[in-house]
């Protein structure tokens, strides 16, 4: 869907990307940096918006320096911004968005309440914009990016300011819009948890740098420990890790009461169910501890990259 | 809208029961995709809609519809005297030319261009709508050129349709045709070279800021003040008979510039103090009048050139 080489943008005082090369599949991409990483002006120079000072960069077979326009009409583009008029119902402005890419009225028409439909939007869909809450308007700016059936969507930070359950709400419909619409779609956050849980892919970005690119089960291989939680005494979780490493097991405390138990083989879990049973200690937990994406920037040294 | 008989076709969902209206899944497009020629008509129509607040809230449609309503409201008193009272008054053409109606409501023309050209222009800008416009296939000149179209036509809507009622109520009092006719012309020539320069203007002074109040005031006193003191001026230049003074202010409003025009090029009598006497004035109103609407036009494109997306 998406290939860089090479790419480079440079300002006067600042350089946004630094020698990118990406390549971005079908499915859901997740684009993660901080604020300021490269991941707005990577998607600017996608769209042929913006010209980059190096590189090349192909989007759906199309070149962005050349083939812009041809670019523009096959993706969507959900900006990380407020872009709605305050005076105009979001039904009107998706179908005028319709147009804007070459639908007929009438197709515009049906496509809008289709689109405005699948985001959520209900009988609000009426009334001006401008009286939108922030999880309505961003369903709006969702809605005029897919308005046009693209077969690629970039999803600027589209979970931004959204209290956590609208944040929710949003993600599965990225997810929906990259697994069940068939749409490709690269999505941007600087919140890693978000990215985790509904994309296939994930690129890194560190000061328009690349620092890592792979699909997001390879980060969460499981670490081959497991994450046991007990109660029934103040320092229950000490009590057990004795008896653990007493039992010739690797343990070391995980913090807020947990203890991170290393598997030595089939029977640890069993050992560890035993062993809390003996001291009279009540089972709370005990699950595999799965590596979490976060680790990973830690690991590359992205300390800047927020975890959620 | 979608019916339940339409059964989702080569989507995913395609397997799942489609009993529930709300739940077809995602159906793909595989209609026609039409080409920037139709694109910009749309655009251009939505626009033009826009510029008398259809499409918009209904607090929007307030001002233009009032504005259309008010002048059109003279030209039918003066169409009723007209048609009712020609014998007694014993008139033989308009009471009022069509050179001289739109000085005459140039106030009204003002408050309409000020008002909705920051509603065009300005909006796209304030609310960064802008953006979505640049990321869909339509070049930033053709969106530039579109925009000014809309309100320039809108403009010329608003001048032209009280020239239209007085043309009709003048055949009806059974003026001369084929004088009347070339008149009429004429004054829809003056309108729209009007509504380009003032809509051009307008629109450059709205692209200029983003706060719509800012913009309204803006365009107000450039085209309110401009008017008094070129008409003062001209009162003036005539009382001293320094005429070739006030000549050369009346190209410093869109309304005596245009006026000036009208009266060379067509022979109309003049509504301004001192309109422009001789060819080489003449020349110089028309080659002005030109001149500051591609100006306005090449000003607005090198602006959006530097609009950030």
């Amino acid at each position: 869907m998406i290939e860089t080489a090479g790419l480079t943008k440079r300002y006067p005082s600042v350089t946004a990307l630094d020698d990118l090369d990406v390549t971005v599949g079908e499915g859901v991409t997740g684009l993660v940096g901080a604020n300021g990483a490269g991941k707005s002006t990577l998607i600017k120079i996608l769209l042929g918006l913006v010209d980059a000072t190096s590189g090349t960069a192909r989007v759906l077979e199309h070149d962005v320096a050349t083939e812009g326009a041809a670019i523009r009409a096959l993706v969507g583009y959900m900006p990380e911004h407020d872009c709605l008029p305050a005076d105009v119902s979001a039904s009107d402005f998706v179908v005028h968005m319709g147009q804007m890419s070459g639908l007929p009225y009438a197709s515009a028409r049906e496509r809008a309440a289709d689109v405005l439909r699948h985001v959520g939007l209900a009988e609000e869909r009426y009334r001006p914009m401008g009286g939108y809450s922030t999880g309505m308007k961003q369903r709006a700016k969702l809605a005029q990016s897919l308005v046009h059936d693209p077969r690629l969507v970039l999803l600027d930070e589209p979970t931004n300011g959204l209290d956590p359950s609208s944040r929710d709400d949003m993600l599965a419909l990225v997810q929906k819009v990259g697994h069940e619409f068939g749409i490709a779609v690269l999505v941007t956050s600087h919140l890693l948890g978000e990215l985790e849980r509904v994309s296939d892919h994930v690129v890194v970005l560190d000061s328009g740098r690349l620092l890592r690119s792979s699909a997001t089960t390879e980060f969460l291989h499981a670490t081959g420990s497991l994450v046991v939680e007990v109660q029934g005494q103040p320092d229950a979780e000490r009590l057990l890790g004795q008896a653990l490493v007493a039992a010739g097991l690797t343990a070391r405390p995980a913090g807020g009461g947990q203890i991170e138990v290393v598997v030595k083989d089939e029977h640890t879990p069993d050992v560890v169910r035993d062993l809390t049973a003996d001291l009279g200690l009540g089972l709370v937990r005990m699950q595999e501890r799965h590596q979490r994406i976060e680790d990973v920037f830690r690991e590359g040294g992205a300390g800047s990259v927020l975890p959620v | 809208m979608s019916s339940p008989s339409e059964a989702p076709s080569g989507t995913a969902a395609a397997g799942r029961p489609a009993g529930v209206i709300h739940d077809l899944g995602y159906r793909p497009y595989g209609g026609p995709r039409l080409g920037e020629g139709p694109v910009a008509w749309s655009f251009f129509l939505t626009g033009l809609r826009n510029t008398y607040g259809l499409g918009r809230s209904g607090r929007s449609k307030v001002l233009p519809m009032g504005l259309l309503g008010l002048m059109l409201l003279p030209a039918l008193i003066l169409v009723g005297v007209l048609v009712q009272a020609r014998d007694v008054l014993d008139l033989d053409s308009q009471i009022v030319s069509y050179s001289t109606y739109p000085i005459t409501t140039q106030l009204l023309i003002s408050v309409f261009v000020a008002a909705q050209a920051p509603a065009l222009i300005s909006r796209d800008l304030r609310f960064r709508t802008i953006t979505l416009y640049l990321a869909r296939p339509m070049r930033r000149p053709v969106y530039v050129l579109v925009r000014l179209a809309s309100l320039a036509t809108g403009t010329f809507i608003l001048i032209g349709s009280p020239l239209l009622l007085m043309y009709v109520g003048g055949l009806l009092a059974d003026l001369p045709v084929g004088r009347e006719t070339t008149r009429f012309l004429g004054g829809i020539v003056g309108a729209l070279l009007l509504a380009a320069l003032l809509a051009g203007l307008a629109a450059l002074v709205a692209a200029l800021t983003t706060r719509r109040g800012m913009a309204v005031a803006a365009v107000t006193v450039v085209l309110l003040v401009s008017y008094t003191v070129v008409s003062a001026i001209q009162g003036i230049a005539l009382g001293t008979g320094n005429d070739t003074v006030g000549e050369v202010a009346g190209l410093f409003s869109p309304y005596t510039l245009v006026n000036g025009v009208q009266h060379y090029l067509f022979g109309v009598e003049a509504a301004t103090a001192t309109p422009p006497e001789g060819a080489g004035m003449g020349l110089l109103y028309l080659l002005v009048t030109v001149l500051t609407v591609l100006a306005s036009i090449g000003a607005l494109i090198a602006r959006y050139r530097r609009v950030s997306p």
